[in-house]
C-alpha cells in the first residue's frame, strides 16, 4: 500500500528541531502504556513484526500525523486486536464513552480469530540455501511495483537503478509475512543510489544506501 | 469536505486508557509486563550503551576492527543485544566521508544500543528531508559539512540497524574510556551531530 508511512522525499513537513540529549522517551504517561501494549499486542493478536508495521501504516493520515507517534501506536495495537477478533470493531471508542461518563452498550468480546501461522524461528534472519541472484558491484533496477498489502519499497526508490554494496543476511519477505503467505525468507541487498539518480539533475550530491529484498530487484543494463 | 477520524473523536490519552481496561479486565495483559518494558526503555537500554561501544572503539584498535566488521557480536560483547538488534551494522564517520542514518517508513532505530528513537528522529520534517537534501538539512541541525565530504544517508528499509561510530575529537588523547564515553552523544551515534571534546 501507498500510505503516509512511506515519507522518503516529501516536500512540506518544515523545519526539524533537534531535541535535549536528556529528552526522555516518553513525555505523558499514556504515551508509555500505549508502547507496551502496542507490543504485547503482537502476541495477544498471534501476528508478527511484520504485521504490526503494516497495522501502523493502516491509518488515516489525519490520525497519523495528528496523533503523534505514540497515538499512531495505540492504532496499531487496535488495528492487530481487531484483526485478530480479540476485541470488537468500536470496542475502544465504547469503553473511553463509558469511562468518560456516558451511558454506552459496549460490543461483546468476539470469538478469537488468529492468523492461522507460526513463525519457523525467531526473528527475521534466517538461513537459506538459495544462491544471491545479484552479487556486489551489479547494478539492479527496483522494481515499479505497486504492492496492495504491506511493503518496505519506498516510492522514492522505485524504477531507480543503483549499484549491490553489501550482501545482508537473508530475511522473511515483509510483503508476505505480513499478511502470514509464507516467510519467503530471501537475499537483501544494501544498494547505493545516487542523489541524481532519485531527484534529478538538480538534486544536491550524496549516496543513498538503502536494503532491498531480492524480490524488490530485477537486474539494470 | 470533512473527514471522520479518531483525532475528531475521543482524547488519545482516554481511548489508551480504554484499551487498557478492556485487555487488563480479560487477562490478555500482564500489567507487570507493561512496566517492565516501560522501565527497560525508560531506565536500562538508552544511547549510554551505545556510548560505552564508541569509546570502547576508539581506545581498542583490535575492538574497533572487530566492530566495523561484524558488528552485532562486537556489540554483544558488551552485553548489549535484544530487540531490534538482530543485525547491528557500524558505520565509521571519516574526515572524508559522513554517514547518517534515517527511517522513512517508520522508525527503525537500533535500540540496544541507542533505546528509543528520540522525538525529532521520528518527525515527518527529519523522514521526508533526510533522504532528499541532507546536506541542507544537516546544516540546518547544526552540523555543516564542507562541499568535499562526501555524504551517505542510510535508510532502514530492512531488520538491519545502524550505528554511527563517530569521529574521535581531538585534544581527548588523556581521557579514560569512561571520560570519553560521557562525550558521546546519541546525537552523534544516527550521524546529525559530531562529538565535541570537553571545553
Amino acid at each position: 500500500m501507498d500510505t503516509i508511512a512511506d515519507m522518503g522525499g516529501m516536500q512540506g513537513f518544515g523545519p526539524v528541531q533537534l531535541t535535549a540529549p536528556d529528552d526522555p522517551p516518553f513525555h505523558e504517561d499514556w504515551e508509555r502504556r500505549a508502547f507496551a501494549m502496542a507490543l504485547l499486542s503482537m502476541r495477544v493478536s498471534g501476528t508478527n513484526l511484520d504485521a504490526f508495521r503494516h497495522a501502523l501504516n493502516r491509518q488515516h493520515p489525519l490520525d497519523y500525523l495528528g496523533e503523534g507517534y505514540y497515538g499512531r501506536w495505540l492504532k496499531c495495537a487496535e488495528n492487530l486486536l481487531t484483526d485478530s477478533s480479540i476485541i470488537a470493531p468500536g470496542a475502544v471508542e465504547a469503553r473511553a464513552r463509558k469511562l468518560a461518563g456516558e451511558d454506552v452498550d459496549e460490543p461483546p468480546a468476539p470469538e478469537p480469530n488468529k492468523p492461522d501461522y507460526s513463525p519457523t524461528g525467531p526473528g527475521s534472519i534466517r538461513q537459506i540455501d538459495t544462491p544471491p541472484k545479484f552479487a556486489v558491484g551489479d547494478r539492479v533496477r527496483a522494481k515499479d511495483i505497486h504492492p496492495l498489502g504491506h511493503t518496505r519499497l519506498a516510492r522514492y526508490a522505485r524504477g531507480r537503478v543503483g549499484v549491490v554494496e553489501i550482501l545482508q543476511p537473508a530475511h522473511l519477505f515483509p510483503d508476505t509475512h505480513a499478511h502470514f503467505l509464507g516467510e519467503n525468507a530471501q537475499h537483501v541487498y544494501n544498494v547505493s543510489f545516487s542523489s541524481d539518480e532519485l531527484w534529478g539533475p538538480e538534486a544536491e550530491p550524496f549516496e543513498l544506501r538503502m536494503d532491498l529484498y531480492e524480490d524488490y530487484l530485477e537486474p539494470a543494463e | 469536505m470533512t473527514f471522520e477520524t479518531e483525532t475528531t473523536r475521543l482524547p488519545v490519552a482516554l481511548r489508551t486508557e480504554a484499551l487498557e481496561s478492556i485487555l487488563l479486565e480479560r487477562n490478555l495483559v500482564d500489567p507487570k509486563v507493561m512496566d517492565t518494558y516501560i522501565r527497560m526503555y525508560e531506565s536500562d537500554i538508552g544511547p549510554m550503551n551505545g556510548a560505552k561501544v564508541v569509546a570502547k572503539a576508539w581506545v581498542d584498535s583490535e575492538y574497533k576492527a572487530r566492530l566495523l566488521e561484524e558488528g552485532t557480536s562486537a556489540i554483544a560483547e558488551l552485553g548489549f543485544k535484544g530487540p531490534q538488534g538482530e543485525h547491528i551494522v557500524v558505520l565509521e564517520n571519516t574526515p572524508d566521508v559522513h554517514n547518517a542514518v534515517v527511517c522513512t517508513l517508520c522508525s527503525c532505530y537500533p535500540w540496544p544500543v541507542l533505546g528509543l528513537p528520540p522525538t525529532w528522529y521520528k518527525d515527518p520534517g527529519y523522514r521526508s528531508r533526510m533522504v532528499r537534501e541532507p546536506r541542507a538539512l544537516l546544516a540546518e541541525l547544526g552540523l555543516p559539512l564542507d562541499d568535499d565530504v562526501e555524504i551517505r544517508v542510510w535508510d532502514s528499509s530492512s531488520e538491519v540497524r545502524y550505528m554511527i561510530l563517530p569521529e574521535r575529537p581531538p585534544g581527548t588523547e588523556g581521557l579514560s574510556e569512561e571520560e570519553l564515553a560521557a562525550l558521546v552523544t546519541r546525537d552523534a551515534m544516527v550521524g546529525v551531530a559530531k562529538v565535541s571534546a570537553p571545553a
